[in-house]
């Protein structure tokens, strides 16, 4: 007996977390996906963090649409979901007088995708920014950008998804798809590295991998997913903050190098752009970290080299379709479609920036796609669009500390002395209703290991209580799933 | 073990390694009545519980002794003088009218006064981030004192082969404990053209068990995506840039940092302790008083010490001038003599000193140099050309320290000083 779905979601990144919570709603048997031990591992689990207003997204494109469409749906969905999100406002920063000609361009572009934008002194600037370059000469300020965290967004549309209803499915690989055997180019469900599992829907939000699933749909084959790597750096908070967003004035490839404030207050600069062919080759490398210095010395020439704290990579999955409004000269975005060709199939690519932005309104177009297509989506009487925060103490003030700790002892505990992160949040993301069962996703949960010691404190303690929780032996607990063990043996054993 | 915490104490210490430990003795035997010492882990003596490796003590003792009898020694002093402490608790916080707030399992949340608090929470190491190591992030890199815990405390190998970055001392001492496990350390790579750690670790660690290690070398890249499977190693020029050509695959599973240690003073800035730069430790007068009136610092927290000897001893300075701090018994308006670094010193410890304190008492100036002489030196405290004092070197390394003792007999010419400014020369 195979399991039979509606819809099936390849890819929990944060386009198929999002969507999988949208489909929610309705009474649909959903199943989502994902290759990897946990989700947003892939492009959502390193970039720079922020919900762009959408004032340079090329205007009549898709990108600008569902940038602008998405961008006012954050603030109500942070709440829903009570995930980090702060409406920041953003800057394009231009340094000199040539930069600061161009952003003209900018302002006409945002106008024309209906951002508002306005461009004001460098005086001003460096009223609102301190640490920025003396030589800046103004900047455009977009009230509508804001910052948010990547991770608890994704995580916990991905958890409301599951507390209703969603099906999850980790180290769930897709491999291809079968077949309709009485009607022709009808998708009736896929093989994967755990089983068949059919579904009258296949959603491909498969993020980097989106052109290779695609292809097994015999959907545009001359689409290709093109990995760009960016690097960025992570300062330390005690000794810079930078409290804004600050973008340089961009290049014809990307937002450029910026230096941005994060919900955690660590200053974040990065990231450049490289072409790379490993879809998983998140290296950084001696002249990318040379190049983001760089361009972040640019716009915060006080920047020092003994702050870091972190490095990584991330990258884009960016796409080559085509604009569908062909007065438009733009090959690089989004696919958001069910294609003619074949049934039961619906496409999601090219989620390049702003796809984390974008996201949400993503989501509520693959409702109205399949609306269109004919499913009476009905919604459910007991959805519940909330999803509980649980506690994080570093954020308590000192009172609701003391209340916390005496309710569950296990909260005074702290185990990440850095972001003070304590037992009792740990705890609870292991038994939360998507189990954090590797450092990876505890980190990425509650921001553990991710300050000034990168997890040299926590880390034996962690692997500790993964073990006690899950019932495990500490050699079998890894960073992020098999093959990432930390430990080998114990000591005075042979081998 | 506190048994029942009070909320007021004469001197809270925080941290209870070698400085706490030294601190909270100190302070009590001199007149301090209610001392408590609060640490993060389960027990009482810091890392060197998980210092296993003899070498402790020399100086103290005049013993040679692993870490955790070192330790041992002055937990049984401590309970005896009747200090109470706080275990497996971490301070939150700590702010300039010496408030402590501190959060535990058993002891639950809770805020403490102090009349006078010596931070003691001894320093972290240098992560990967820190000197850039390019690749991915896979399981298998880790500070050397993280891999160090695991098999020492936690009785886990963390690797089978091993290349080691770095030749500080914790690195060094790791490569003999992990072959003393059975496992395969390949190498060790250090970018500058000389030893970081001590000599005696490089000779007991490193040559006795024939670890190569590889001075201007360093790791270009780490390869493997889910776990470690090999390092490239690269010489390095006098810039630190990759020498093209030289580079040379080493299959490991497990990357060992041992690349420098940062005093951890997060929760001092928190108190609005003043850092230098230069130590990452707060700026210190010969009492170890940092510019918060109250708050004293001891130990790899005021900057990183090669031998436990000499962090036991500041701790026993600080502990004293908190306790006479809590007390009222302090020398009112002091008039300091600033120290400064001279030539091929990279900085002075302490940064002021009060000549006062030379009528009674000695006080060491430490230094690190910036350059290693392998000949005779000669090390100079002057104040423009006046000459205060000097000792002769048969060396210098920036990985061992150099100090030279003030005296009762210099109390003059310190006393009339603009400053103390230490250099080093050859004879």
């Amino acid at each position: 007996m195979h399991s039979r779905y509606d819809v099936i979601i390849i890819g929990a990144g944060v386009v198929g977390c999002m969507t999988a919570r949208w489909l929610s709603r309705y009474a649909l048997k959903i199943l989502l996906i994902e290759k990897s031990s946990d989700v947003c591992t892939g492009a959502t689990a390193a970039n720079s963090a922020l919900i762009h207003a959408g004032y340079d997204a090329v205007p009549g494109t898709l990108k600008a649409q569902m940038n602008v469409k998405a961008n006012p749906m954050w603030d109500r969905l942070s709440e829903e979901l009570r995930f980090g999100f702060a409406r920041t406002g953003a800057y394009i920063v231009a340094v000199g007088e040539d930069e600061f000609q161009k952003l003209d361009i900018f302002l006409d572009r945002a106008g024309k995708n209906g951002v508002s934008a306005e461009i004001i002194s460098g005086e001003k600037m460096r009223k609102r920014e301190p640490n920025i370059s003396p030589e800046v000469f103004g900047a455009l300020f977009v009230p509508a950008g804001g910052v948010c965290d990547p991770w608890g967004a994704t995580i916990a549309a991905a958890e409301n998804a599951v507390t209703n209803g969603v099906e999850l499915r980790l180290d769930t690989e897709f491999q291809d798809f079968l077949w309709s055997e009485h009607e022709p180019e009808r998708i009736v469900g896929m093989k994967t590295s755990q089983g068949d599992f059919y579904g009258r829907w296949v959603i491909n939000a498969a993020g980097l991998f989106a052109d290779e699933v695609m292809h097994k749909a015999g959907v545009r084959p001359e689409f290709r997913i093109t990995p760009r790597r960016g690097e960025y750096f992570v300062m330390d908070r005690n000794q810079i903050q930078i409290q804004n967003v600050l973008f340089p004035v961009p290049n014809a490839i990307s937002k450029g190098i910026l230096v941005t404030t994060t919900l955690h207050g660590n200053t974040l600069i990065g990231p450049n752009a490289e072409n790379i062919e490993d879809k998983t080759g998140v290296d950084v490398t001696p002249e990318g970290m040379d190049e983001i210095w760089e361009g972040g010395k640019k716009l915060v020439p006080g920047l020092d080299r003994r702050h870091i704290i972190a490095v990584f990579a991330g990258l884009r999955p960016a796409g080559n379709a085509p604009c569908l409004n062909l007065d438009v000269d733009y090959h690089h975005d989004f696919v958001i479609e069910i294609p003619d060709q074949v049934k039961g199939f619906v496409n999601l690519a090219g989620m390049e920036s702003p796809g984390l932005t974008a996201a949400p309104a993503i989501a509520e177009r693959v409702v109205e796609l399949l609306q269109e297509a004919g499913e009476g989506l009905k919604p459910k009487a007991d959805w519940d669009p909330i999803r509980p925060a649980r506690p994080v103490f570093r954020s308590l003030s000192h009172e609701e500390q003391a209340a916390l700790v005496a309710k569950d002892s296990r909260y005074g505990r702290v185990i990440c002395r850095c972001e003070s992160v304590s037992e009792g949040e740990i705890v609870a993301e292991i038994h939360a209703p998507i189990p954090a069962t590797t450092y990876d996703a505890i980190k990425r949960r509650t921001w553990l290991g991710a300050g000034r010691c990168l997890g040299g404190f926590d880390m034996p303690r962690v692997v500790d209580i993964l073990a006690r929780e899950l019932g495990k032996d500490p050699l079998g607990i890894t960073k992020k799933g098999h093959g990432s063990e930390f430990l080998f043996r114990r000591t005075k054993e042979v081998g | 073990m506190a048994k029942q915490l009070k909320s007021q104490y004469d001197v809270i210490v925080v941290g209870a390694g070698p400085g706490g430990l030294a601190a909270a003795i100190s302070a009590k035997k001199n007149g301090a009545d209610d001392v408590l010492m609060i640490d993060r882990d389960l027990e009482l003596g810091g890392i060197l519980l998980q210092c296993i490796h003899n070498g402790f003590g020399v100086d103290t003792f005049k013993e040679d002794l692993p870490g955790p009898s070192y330790a041992q020694r002055f937990i049984k002093e401590a309970q005896g003088v009747g200090i109470d402490y706080l275990l497996d608790s971490m301070v939150l916080d700590v702010t300039s009218g010496r408030k402590v707030f501190v959060t535990g399992t058993r002891g639950g949340f809770k805020e403490l006064q102090a009349r006078a608090i010596v931070i003691a929470m001894g320093c972290r190491e240098r992560t990967r981030a820190q000197i850039g190591i390019p690749g991915p992030r896979p399981a298998g890199v880790y500070t050397a004192g993280l891999a160090q815990r695991w098999v020492n405390v936690e009785g886990y190998m963390p690797g089978k082969r091993f290349v080691i970055l770095g030749s500080g001392d914790i690195g060094m001492i790791m490569a003999r404990r992990l072959t003393f496990e059975g496992a395969k350390v390949e190498r060790v790579l250090e970018v500058m053209p000389y030893l970081t750690g001590l000599s005696r670790n490089y000779v007991q660690c490193l040559m006795d068990f024939d670890i190569p290690l590889q001075l201007r070398h360093t790791v270009k890249r780490i390869i493997g995506k889910d776990r470690v499977k090999a390092v490239e190693a690269v010489q390095v020029d006098d810039r630190w840039r990759p020498v093209p050509g030289t580079g040379e695959m080493i299959p490991c599973d497990t990357l060992l940092l041992s690349v420098g240690l940062i005093p951890e003073n997060e929760l001092s800035q928190k108190a609005g302790v003043i850092l230098d730069p230069m130590t990452n430790g707060p700026f210190v007068d010969d009492g170890f008083a940092t510019n918060i009136p109250g708050v004293f610092a001891a130990g790899n927290v005021v900057h990183v010490y090669d031998l436990v000897d000499w962090v036991t001893k500041t701790g026993l300075t600080a502990g004293r001038r908190a306790a006479m701090f809590a007390q009222g018994h302090c020398n009112e308006n002091p008039v300091f003599v600033p120290t400064a670094a001279g030539e091929n010193i990279r900085y002075v410890v302490p940064h002021r000193i009060d000549p006062e304190t030379l009528t009674q008492d000695t006080i060491m100036l430490q230094m690190r140099v910036t350059q290693p002489m392998e000949e005779a030196v000669l090390v100079r405290v002057t104040d423009g050309d006046t000459l205060i004092a000097k000792k002769r070197e048969r060396y210098v390394r920036p990985g061992e320290m150099v100090s030279l003792k003030l005296r009762e007999r210099d109390y003059d010419s310190v006393r009339h000083a603009k400053e103390l400014r230490v250099s080093v020369a050859p004879l």
